[in-house]
């Protein structure tokens, strides 16, 4: 896509996302209650930067001795009975997710809430090999019967009304009767989901944290479909990206804490599942077989730069897209991305590119409201102006971000240069000042994508300066 | 594809180099609660996050169950191991007692359909988020604490935490975790129809703490 259309296809979906008035008024009713309940179990503020800073230790430890690590884990994951793959891309990860489905001969396929599934676009590939894959996270099955795609990474059905859900399950499941009552519809919901786990023939699912220590795979949730997903159907098959993991087993209560009251102001969730085998000799449940599938996608690249390394110790909260002033105007569909927000601001561009996504980086005011709540203290406005500045670059190096300088203007750069030229001397400034004030009457009435939604600003009579020293004021 | 794997691993051996050396900020609160005290807290946490909590005596949990499970329409009892020994005893025979022995692929459409509440030993809890820790052993299942529609979880007051990293350290997780564990905080629940708190998506409608001793 051309530096201009992926601008106006961008624009577009802002103009969409800014006519909806009711996903507009969910998203800001969701995101205050959100901040509103972090902000509750975050009573401290010197107590929040010390978990932060320990947090973000842990995390960046992990990345440091990321090789040691995978391979450690590895090493575990393999005792322990649980098989481990490697995939470079999204295309590898559902092929070989494919093939341990055929071997199985699973047809049915539950699927607990993955981001990561998102990110490879898991269930199109299955379904267009005839594997039907359900998404059995309320949310995402609502979004699922809609075909429709998450709007927020843990909320992903925050922009749908209760009535548009009653409508759509009554319209995919007649026998249940219509009703907009939330507790009515969950309780049908529960019973269509239910049927389905107890035939489904695999589960798949994401992880939040991977133990190398101890090889075991940890899942964060509320609903209990992620623990059905895992427990009851024969196959289970993880899948995730590399930098999900840490050292030791004692790595993981201070980031469950910091997710947890980051990502929705919860203490816990009623759920956090730690998976270290498959079923054993004399146990009665649990899958026969799991499996493991870890997919880079991107990561070992990014890790390679000391900045955007940072990104890989996001622990997927959604507390940056919570306080972002831009995301709760347009909501998450408008990015047209998987990751929306301020962290979507800065891993899609470095997944997809610069040329393909990079104006998703000029929707920031750089107002730092994510960079003060992340929880592992990722410096998300230094990276997404550091994005900016690689869009228009003129010197395209090796390192560094795909598409660099693709959205570079000549008409900006002259502008800049311009602008240098004046304030770079005195004599030249004092004398645009004289001009700018003196035929203030010819300035132009429009200012292309400035002027749009804003009144031109005319130069006033006199500057500043010339009315401080009629004011009497003197220069210093 | 084990050659996306040295790939993989490659690509990251060139860059970065292996550090081992940890220098992470210990927990700087260690403030340890008395017995009451976590009591209190672990109780508030799991009400707060709409479980129900009752305090007995060791021996009088059957009695509780002969007292309230018939008024909630329970007939049929999940329960394995210890606490099954225990109802074996002392239960009324309004409520018919289900074990838990053979392979779930045996009788997953009866679990599904016909039990009305499970009851689970448990590791102990935690204080300060109100948090039971299940084990599931193979007398007490994995789905022993999902499937049914209210999961009864006992809980030794000598066995409480203040915080999970604690438990954890305190009994050596990082040695013995079993096949599975799972820290429980309520009954299952949602707010992905716009925002309303909904309970018993999933899992248990209800969770019902008992607290011995």
């Amino acid at each position: 896509m051309s530096a201009t259309n992926q601008s106006k296809a961008f624009q577009s979906r802002i103009g969409e996302a800014l006519g909806n008035q009711q996903a507009h008024t969910n998203f800001r009713s969701a995101m205050n209650m959100l901040m509103e309940n972090r902000l509750k179990q975050f009573p401290d503020q010197e107590e929040l930067l010390h978990k932060r800073q320990r947090a973000d230790a842990i995390r960046a430890h992990a990345l440091r001795n990321l090789p040691a690590l995978l391979e450690k884990l590895e090493q575990k994951l393999v005792e322990n009975g649980i098989q481990v793959h490697w995939a470079e891309n999204g295309e590898e990860a559902n092929a070989l997710i494919h093939q341990l489905l055929s071997q199985a001969g699973a047809r049915s396929v539950v699927k607990g809430k993955s981001m990561v599934s998102e990110e490879i676009d898991l269930n199109h590939y299955m379904e267009e090999r005839g594997i039907k894959v359900l998404e059995s996270d309320l949310g995402e099955f609502i979004l699922q019967l809609a075909g429709e795609t998450p709007s927020h990474i843990v909320m992903p059905a925050i922009h749908k009304s209760k009535q548009e859900i009653a409508e759509l399950l009554n319209r995919h499941f007649p026998e249940h009767p219509y009703s907009e009552d939330v507790d009515t519809l969950t309780q049908q919901a529960r019973q269509i989901l239910r049927d389905q786990f107890r035939q489904a023939d695999a589960g798949i699912s994401g992880v939040n944290f991977m133990v190398a220590e101890t090889g075991t795979l940890c899942l964060v949730e509320n609903e209990g479909n992620g623990r059905m997903t895992t427990t009851v159907p024969p196959l289970h098959i993880a899948v995730t990206g590399i930098e999900k993991v840490v050292e030791l087993l004692s790595d993981v209560p201070p980031l469950l804490e910091l997710l947890t009251k980051s990502a929705t102001g919860q203490p816990i969730t009623a759920y956090f599942n730690m998976i270290s085998r498959p079923r054993q000799t004399g146990e009665m449940d649990g899958p026969q077989e799991v499996h493991l599938v870890l997919l880079d996608n991107g990561r070992s690249h990014i890790r390679r730069d000391e900045e955007l390394l940072d990104t890989l110790r996001c622990i997927r909260c959604g507390s940056c897209i919570n306080h972002c002033p831009v995301y709760v105007q347009v909501g998450g569909h408008a990015y047209g991305t998987v990751y929306p927000g301020p962290i979507g601001s800065v891993l899609e561009p470095m997944r997809q590119g610069l040329d393909k996504i990079g104006a998703l980086t000029s929707a920031c005011s750089l107002c730092g409201a994510c960079g003060q709540v992340c929880p592992v203290q990722i410096p998300l406005p230094k990276l997404i102006n550091r994005l900016r500045a690689e869009a228009v670059t003129q010197q395209v190096e090796t390192q560094g971000v795909k598409g660099q300088g693709s959205l570079r203007k000549l008409l900006e750069v002259w502008t800049w240069k311009g602008w240098r030229l004046i304030f770079g001397s005195g004599l030249r400034y004092r004398l645009f000042k004289l001009l700018a004030t003196r035929l203030r009457r010819l300035t132009p009435p429009k200012m292309g994508g400035w002027s749009r939604y804003r009144t031109v600003a005319k130069p006033a009579s006199r500057s500043l300066d010339e009315m401080a020293a009629k004011a009497g004021f003197d220069h210093e | 594809m084990s050659n996306a794997r040295e790939a993989v691993l490659g690509r990251l051996r060139t860059n970065g180099s292996d550090q081992l050396g940890r220098s992470i900020p210990s927990q700087v609160d260690d403030t340890s609660l008395g017995r009451e005290e976590k009591r209190q807290l672990f109780t508030q946490q799991l009400q707060a996050a709409h479980a129900e909590v009752h305090h007995l005596q060791d021996g009088d949990w059957v009695n509780w169950i002969n007292r309230e499970l018939p008024q909630r329409g329970v007939d049929r009892l999940l329960a394995g191991g210890a606490p099954a020994e225990a109802l074996e005893q002392g239960m009324v025979n309004t409520i018919e007692l289900q074990p838990y022995q053979q392979p779930i692929e045996s009788w997953k459409e009866a679990l599904f359909s016909h039990i009305d509440a499970s009851v689970t030993s448990t590791e102990g809890g935690i204080a300060s988020t109100g948090t039971v820790v299940v084990w599931p052993t193979p007398q007490e299942p994995r789905l022993m604490s999902l499937v049914p529609p209210i999961h009864i979880a006992l809980v030794d007051s000598e066995r409480l935490c203040d915080t999970f990293e604690q438990m954890m350290n305190a009994d050596q997780w990082a040695e013995r975790l079993p096949t599975n564990a799972l820290l429980i905080s309520g009954p299952s629940k949602t707010a992905d129809i716009q925002q309303v708190l909904a309970y018993g998506v999933h899992g248990p409608k209800q969770l019902i703490v008992l607290l011995l001793g």
